[in-house]
């Protein structure tokens, strides 16, 4: 059995579980945010029960719209946070985004079977664990339940070999996988990605890789557990978890092979994730804003990249350079670092832990006509504001150099190795 | 039995496309009717009279969980989405909300903009009445039909835990 196939399986009490397969499976942890909560919870009331299944496998994350940032997500937000308090549910708010928070607290471990009322939630198969996401009421389900519905995906294998060129990271590989197989090319599928490429990637980086799957239309996105994993999660794990490992005769629906080795740093054109080309090839475009942050890429390493770019040079003058820590936690660490010194000193604006322009929600809306290199992850038509704005997904280092020159451009022209 | 008009889109249509994040406060289904596929066809909600049939390619609702995406089309007065796939999020909430959702290629390749169509829900058949053709759509798996024929998710649920568990 693959992974993913061992985790199902391990949580719906079989020895053994198969692609297609329908099953009842036990879930580790249930998570909703500030825009999807509010109907899990409608749908929870109706089921009539008292209570949530276990209140400290429960957790809500305020992160889209806070700090608030008008009277409906104020309202929306308080009576989720009463909702919480009396049900004692973990409840986060201005912490940081759901994905960055809950592997760094700890709350997910290596493992897991993990269910989100977020899209994003397979971002933490870069643990090991077993996350999907699902809509509102099925997360209303698992909050009085315990439990979830699945149909076993088959997995697809991505082998990486050879070593990434400076410039090239986690998000590049995962841009160009998508750019290869399409939007729908890993449509109710698991991506199990191997290969000594991405056993050289930081936790971070990893993040970054799973929570794109479903960008290929994944519904999961893993990564063995290796000593890098052990260490990240050892000094967070207040519970018991097991690593599973792919069996050497496990079934792949397909393995796919890429060579790091051969890669630029790569873009995502607009309107759609997988309208991919090397950065080369779109060099010069003019933009208005950069944005480096979200759940995809504004974690530390993240900052520390975007950092070694700008330090001791200016952001171009007519374009707004946005920075987000994606946690608390982050940006404190960027605090200490010297970082965000770097950061104001160049001309852009730090912001609070937030979603913020990545969902088109505050923080660094984009007028029509206006063009945006973004480190997010989706550059649908209208995501980050105007129907009539563009979109530009790349690396952090790739947005920073860019925010610097003022046009779409490859780090090493800015930041000399 | 269904009965509605045609529009018609192309493959991955997005969440983002079908409702904006910028309306996620909004809960009331009809009020989010009103900026259904605003992002990408403005005139959307105008047009649509109620029955209406969504008709698209593959990858329809790609993108967020937002479960305001199928509650939108459904506030919009559409009837049911007829596609060659689904995103899989999308398909959950819709079967949880109670919209229709069917995958038929030979029905989309067939099928444009205005053509008036006819689909029996419990048979799955689908009949173009402008062009005179018939479909038959994908049946949902067994485990699927289950959870409808009980009534939805949260009746299942309500099953489920009043009988301390059993199945
Ligand atoms: S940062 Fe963007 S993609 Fe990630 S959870 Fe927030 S809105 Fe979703």
């Amino acid at each position: 059995m693959t992974i993913v196939e061992k985790i199902i399986a391990a949580h719906s009490d079989r020895a053994e579980v198969r692609p297609g397969e329908f099953v009842t499976a036990k879930v580790d942890l249930v998570m909703a945010n500030d825009l999807t909560a509010g109907i899990a919870v409608d749908q929870f009331g109706k089921i009539g029960v008292e209570g949530v299944f276990d209140p400290k496998k429960v957790v809500f994350v305020m992160d889209h719209f806070v700090p608030n940032k008008d009277i409906a997500t104020a309202e929306q937000v308080k009576r989720l946070r009463e909702f919480a308090q009396a049900q004692g549910l973990i409840y986060l708010e201005n912490v940081g985004i759901e994905h960055v928070v809950l592997p760094e607290m700890g709350l997910v471990l290596p493992g897991d079977l993990v269910v989100g009322a977020d899209s994003h939630t397979c971002t933490y198969g870069a643990l090991g664990a077993f996350a999907t996401g699902m809509g509102s009421t099925d997360i209303a389900f698992a909050m009085a339940t315990g439990e979830v519905w699945l149909k076993v995906p088959p997995t697809i294998e991505f082998l990486y070999c050879g070593k990434a060129s400076k410039w090239v990271t986690g998000k590049d590989l995962i841009l160009y996988t998508i750019g290869q197989i399409g939007v729908d090319g890993a449509l109710y599928s698991a991506m199990e990605f191997t290969g000594d490429a991405v056993d050289a990637l930081t936790m971070d980086e990893r993040f970054t890789m799973a929570n794109m799957a479903v960008e290929a239309g994944a519904k999961a996105g893993v990564f063995r557990v290796d000593d890098r994993t052990l260490d990240y999660v050892r000094a967070r794990a207040e519970r018991a978890f097991t690593a599973y490992e792919s069996d050497p005769d496990a079934e792949y629906a397909q393995t796919i092979e890429i060579d790091a080795s051969s890669l630029e740093p790569q873009i995502s054109l607009p309107h759609s994730p997988d309208n991919v080309k090397p950065v080369s090839e779109v060099a010069g475009l003019r933009i208005d804003q950069a944005v480096i942050g979200s759940c995809t890429n504004g974690r530390l390493d993240d900052l520390r990249l975007c950092a070694e770019v700008l330090r001791g040079r200016r952001v171009h003058p007519r374009v707004r350079c946005i920075v987000i820590p994606g946690s608390q936690r982050v940006f404190l660490q960027a605090v200490r670092e010297g970082l965000i010194e770097v950061f104001l000193e160049a001309g852009a604006v730090v912001s609070t832990p937030t979603c913020g322009p990545c969902v088109g929600g505050h923080m660094g809306i984009i007028a029509s006509g206006e063009r945006c290199i973004s480190t997010t992850n989706r550059n649908f038509v209208g995501r980050m504001g105007s129907p009539e704005a563009e979109i530009f997904l790349s690396n952090p280092a790739v947005a920073a150099a860019s925010a610097v020159t003022g046009e779409i451009c490859h780090p090493e022209e800015v930041a000399k190795p | 039995m269904i009965r509605g008009r045609v529009h018609k889109y192309g493959s991955n249509i997005d969440t983002d496309a079908i409702i904006p994040a910028r309306y996620a406060n909004l809960r009331d289904p009809v009020e989010l009717g009103r900026h259904c596929m605003e992002n990408i066809d403005p005139s959307f909600a105008q047009k649509v009279r109620r029955g209406d049939i969504i008709v698209a390619t593959s990858n329809f609702g790609c993108g967020s969980s937002r479960e305001i995406a199928p509650l939108s089309i459904k506030g919009a007065g559409i009837s049911c989405v007829i596609a060659k796939s689904f995103a899989r999020i999308f398909f959950r909430n819709a079967i949880n909300i109670g919209l229709p959702v069917l995958e038929c290629a030979e029905a989309v390749d067939n099928t444009e903009t205005g053509d008036e169509l006819e689909v029996d829900l419990s048979s799955g058949e689908i009949t173009n009445l402008s062009k005179g053709m018939v479909f038959k759509a994908a049946p949902y798996p067994d485990f699927i039909k289950g959870l409808i024929s009980a009534g939805g998710l949260i009746e299942y649920a309500r099953q489920i835990l009043k009988s301390g568990g059993e199945r």
